[in-house]
Formats: structure tokens, C-alpha cells, sequence
């Protein structure tokens, strides 16, 4: 799985960070989601779908790898 | 299928039925045979009414449905709410890419990290309500002495409002937030309001702290005006909201003694217990509005330029298609997906801090009252249904 985010999009909502925290993070500077960990292992494929779901402002896409 | 010139089907806000924690009847009618219909507003004009989940979320998380109420057909929940787009507008009333540069602003202060800092602050602010509330009492109301000055403290501490002004920002509040209120009363509260802010911001213009309204100061690119509006936003829908879902959420759980039970002995599950409680509750019970800025074809309906919308968030929240068997509270359920802070760009910023203040009260009333109940028949407490903020006026409790 690969993950994209788009940091023109995201509104800072944080809820990425509630479902996956392995893959993302908040900028110190102004809450804008960054990704720890673009290609992520199979035991957090669902929490990172978890998280693409609940992005109020698609922020995060998936590709399967 | 439905068309605008399809007669309303109800007057919206329509009258909440028997239980007071499920949303009206004629909203459930809605969905169950016509999920995206019309329906009137008091004035008369009509509004698209969105009903389930999926629709909510596709309007909500679509730029062609705008938030700003100076728009030609944004539809008004009552005269009031037409009177506050007057005046100087806030960034939950405007749409990219101005929002978002307003709203970033703010992202950083309202993010996890920051937000998980403030804990030991908050549970301190829980702690010391509660003190004063038990000491020699064995009876009071939760409202006034606990779930009204908890996120009040909080966001006054977080912004460098002094608290002791807190009797007069939660009149004003009242005002604004009361369904019924005049056009008049509307325009007096939310001047005072602004002239408090604005001069609260140029009092920090002189004498900085380390306040979001100084931090805001500081960074030079808003004028005394919008940093008193953005502070206005913020005071307001940083307590009123989570003051509310923290009393409902009380009584909710009083009225189901099981799950009261099952959290209480599971304080840990208290995270997950939040989110059911603010899907099964969504006290944002009004809905919310947005105005199609082109022709827009949504579950085969179209909506066209310049109709308005409002998207119920409270039976989105019950949809049998997301949350099977959604009228039952489970704190057991996953409900994450749930639209109470709504959904799209402009999903609630504070999101963070009201799971923060949730997951700390109700967590420490449980736990320091153990005989919490009910000081006054169910049937006698008073529901905010002429509110914008759904919840209860008080919570006698005795413990
Ligand atoms: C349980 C508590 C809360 C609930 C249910 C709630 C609900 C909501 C909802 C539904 C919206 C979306 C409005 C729209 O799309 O038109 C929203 C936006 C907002 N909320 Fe909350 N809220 C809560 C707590 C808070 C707190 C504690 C704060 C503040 C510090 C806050 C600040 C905001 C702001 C600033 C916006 C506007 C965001 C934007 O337009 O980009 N809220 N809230």
C-alpha cells in the first residue's frame, strides 16, 4: 500500500492522527499532516484506511501497491 | 424524485417527539421515504433538507455547496441567524481559499500534540469544579457547577479572555445561539460581544500574554477587527458545545444504566464511549447550511444554483445503512465515522480539545461519584429544543 497526502487540501482535523499515529502526524508548526510512513505494513493497512475514510477533506489517497 | 417546486413537507425546525435523545419524527420520516426533500423555513422560503450519511457527507465534503451566508439563497434557521450575517463575517461562514487561510491560523493550536498538553490543566479544572461542588452537598445542579464552567475555564485560559467576565460572554451566547430570538436582540448581543473581543484585543496589543488572541497579535497579518471576530468564534463554540454534550451525555448514560456501568468499571474505553455518545447525541440538532453555488445532481435529485441546503447531521448520525441498529446506545460500537463535528473542510477545528474535555469529565465524574443519580424525576428536565446547541437548561443530580 502507498499513501499520499496532499497538504493543500488538509484542514488540520487531526483525525488521521487519531486513527493511524504509526503513519501520521501534525506539523508542529501548524497542525498540516505529515506522513511518517509512505509505504506502511500490512498490520496498519486498516488503520490507514481507517484514517483515508474519515479525512473530512480527502487529503489522503491510496494506491495499492 | 423531488424538484424545488415540490410543496415542503414540514416547517423546519420541526417539534422533537418522545424521546428527547432521538432527533424529531418528521426528520425520520424523511429519510426513511424521501432522503433529500423539501422543506420550509420560518420565513417562508424553502430549503433542500439532507437526511442520510452518504448524502450528508457528499455535500459537506463538496466545494460547490458554500458556507458563506451573504450568498444569494443561503438558507437561515431563523431570523436571528439572517440578522449575524450582517456583521463581520468568521471563518465558519466563508469559503476557500479564504477560510483556509484564516483557519490555518489556528490548526496549530488546536492540534493533538498541543491539545494532549493541556491534560493534567484540564483534569486539575475537573478536579477543583468538583470539589467545590461536593463540599457538604450531597446534591446540585451538574449544568451551572461543572459542565458549563469546565470547557469555559478552558477556553478562557486558552484564548486570555478573563474568566470572571464568564456571566456575561454566556449571556450574550444565549442570545445568539436562541432559535426565538429577534433580529434585534440578535444585532445588540453579538455588538457587545464584539466590542468585548476587540477590546480584549487591543488591550493585548498593549500587554501581550501567551494567549491565541496575542499569539494572533503577534503574527501581524490580521487587523484588531478579525483577530475580535475569530476570538468571538472561538469563545463561543468552545464552551457552549461541549458544555452541552457533557451534561446530555451525563443523563444519557443515567438513562442507560448498563453502559454507565460498563464504562464506569472500563474507564480506558472512555475514548471510543465519546464518539458514540456525540454520534447518538449530535447535538448540533439544527442542521447544517450551505447554499449550491451551480446545478448540483445529489442521489438523483437537482439542486440548483443558488438553492439552499441544510444537512441533518442528528439522522445522518442514526442511518441504519452506517451504524446498525443506530437508536441503541452501544459504547461498544465503532463510531468514528460519525458527522457530529460535521464533515468537509470546515469539520470542526476544536474537535480535539471537546474529545479532551469529554473523555476527562465524564471519566471523573464517574469515578468521584459513585452514587451519581437523578435528583429530580426524568420527566421534569427541560431540553434545549428552542437552542441551536441541543442539550438540558439543568441536570439536578445528587451523589
Ligand atoms: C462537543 C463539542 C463540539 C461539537 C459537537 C462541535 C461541532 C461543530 C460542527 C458540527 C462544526 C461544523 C460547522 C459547519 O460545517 O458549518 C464545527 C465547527 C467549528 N468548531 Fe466545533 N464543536 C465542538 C466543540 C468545539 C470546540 C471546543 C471548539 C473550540 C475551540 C470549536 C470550534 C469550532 C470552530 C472554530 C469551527 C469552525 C471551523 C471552520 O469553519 O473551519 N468547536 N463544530
Amino acid at each position: 500500500m502507498l499513501v499520499h497526502i496532499d497538504q493543500e487540501k488538509c484542514c488540520g482535523a487531526g483525525s488521521c492522527v487519531l486513527a493511524a499515529p504509526e503513519v501520521f502526524d501534525q506539523r508542529d508548526e501548524d497542525g498540516i499532516v505529515v506522513l511518517l510512513d509512505a509505504e506502511p505494513p500490512a498490520d496498519s493497512h486498516q488503520a490507514v484506511r481507517d484514517a483515508a475514510a474519515v479525512c473530512p477533506a480527502a487529503a489522503i489517497r491510496l494506491e495499492q501497491a | 424524485m423531488a424538484t424545488a417546486a415540490q410543496t415542503p413537507r414540514f416547517v423546519h425546525p420541526a417539534a422533537r417527539g418522545g424521546c428527547p435523545f432521538d432527533p424529531p419524527p418528521a426528520y425520520r420520516q424523511a429519510q426513511q421515504d424521501e432522503p433529500i426533500s423539501r422543506v420550509s423555513l420560518w420565513d417562508g422560503t424553502p430549503t433542500w433538507l439532507v437526511t442520510r450519511h452518504e448524502d450528508v457527507k457528499a455535500v459537506l465534503g463538496d466545494a460547490r455547496f458554500s458556507s458563506d451566508a451573504t450568498r444569494a439563497g443561503f438558507p437561515f434557521i431563523s431570523a436571528g441567524a439572517r440578522q449575524l450575517s450582517t456583521g463581520q463575517p468568521t471563518f465558519i461562514r466563508m469559503d476557500d481559499p479564504e477560510h483556509a487561510r484564516l483557519r490555518r491560523m489556528l490548526t496549530g493550536e488546536f492540534m493533538i500534540k498541543k491539545v494532549e498538553a493541556l491534560r493534567p490543566e484540564i483534569q486539575r479544572i475537573a478536579d477543583d469544579l468538583l470539589d467545590r461542588m461536593t463540599a457538604g452537598r450531597t446534591s446540585g445542579d451538574l449544568v451551572r457547577e461543572f459542565a458549563l464552567p469546565l470547557p469555559s475555564l478552558v477556553i478562557c485560559l486558552l484564548l486570555g479572555v478573563p474568566y470572571q467576565d464568564h456571566d456575561f460572554f454566556q449571556e450574550c451566547s444565549r442570545v445568539l445561539l436562541r432559535r426565538d430570538a429577534s433580529a434585534e436582540e440578535v444585532n445588540a448581543a453579538q455588538r457587545r460581544l464584539a466590542d468585548y473581543l476587540v477590546g480584549l484585543t487591543e488591550a493585548k496589543r498593549a500587554e501581550p500574554d501567551d494567549g491565541i488572541l496575542s499569539r494572533l497579535v503577534a503574527r501581524g497579518e490580521l487587523d484588531t477587527q478579525e483577530i475580535g471576530a475569530m476570538g468571538r468564534l472561538l469563545l463561543i463554540a468552545g464552551h457552549e458545545t461541549t458544555a452541552n454534550m457533557t451534561a446530555l451525555s451525563v443523563l444519557a448514560l443515567l438513562r442507560n444504566p448498563d453502559q454507565l456501568a460498563r464504562l464506569r468499571a472500563h474507564p480506558e474505553s472512555v475514548v471510543g464511549a465519546v464518539e458514540e455518545l456525540l454520534r447518538y447525541l449530535t447535538i448540533v440538532h439544527s442542521g447544517l447550511t450551505r447554499v449550491a453555488t451551480e446545478d448540483v445532481t445529489l442521489g438523483g435529485v437537482r439542486i440548483g444554483a443558488g438553492e439552499g441546503v441544510t444537512c441533518m447531521v442528528n439522522t445522518a448520525n442514526r442511518d441504519e445503512r452506517e451504524f446498525p441498529d443506530g437508536d441503541a446506545l452501544d459504547l461498544t460500537r465503532d463510531a468514528r465515522r460519525h458527522l457530529a463535528f460535521g464533515f468537509g473542510v470546515h469539520q470542526c477545528l476544536g474537535q480535539p480539545l471537546a474529545r479532551l474535555e469529554l473523555q476527562i469529565a465524564l471519566n471523573t465524574v464517574l469515578r468521584r461519584l459513585p452514587e451519581l443519580r437523578l435528583a429530580v424525576p426524568f420527566e421534569s428536565i427541560r431540553y434545549r429544543g428552542e437552542m441551536l446547541v441541543y442539550g438540558v437548561h439543568e441536570l439536578p443530580v445528587a451523589w
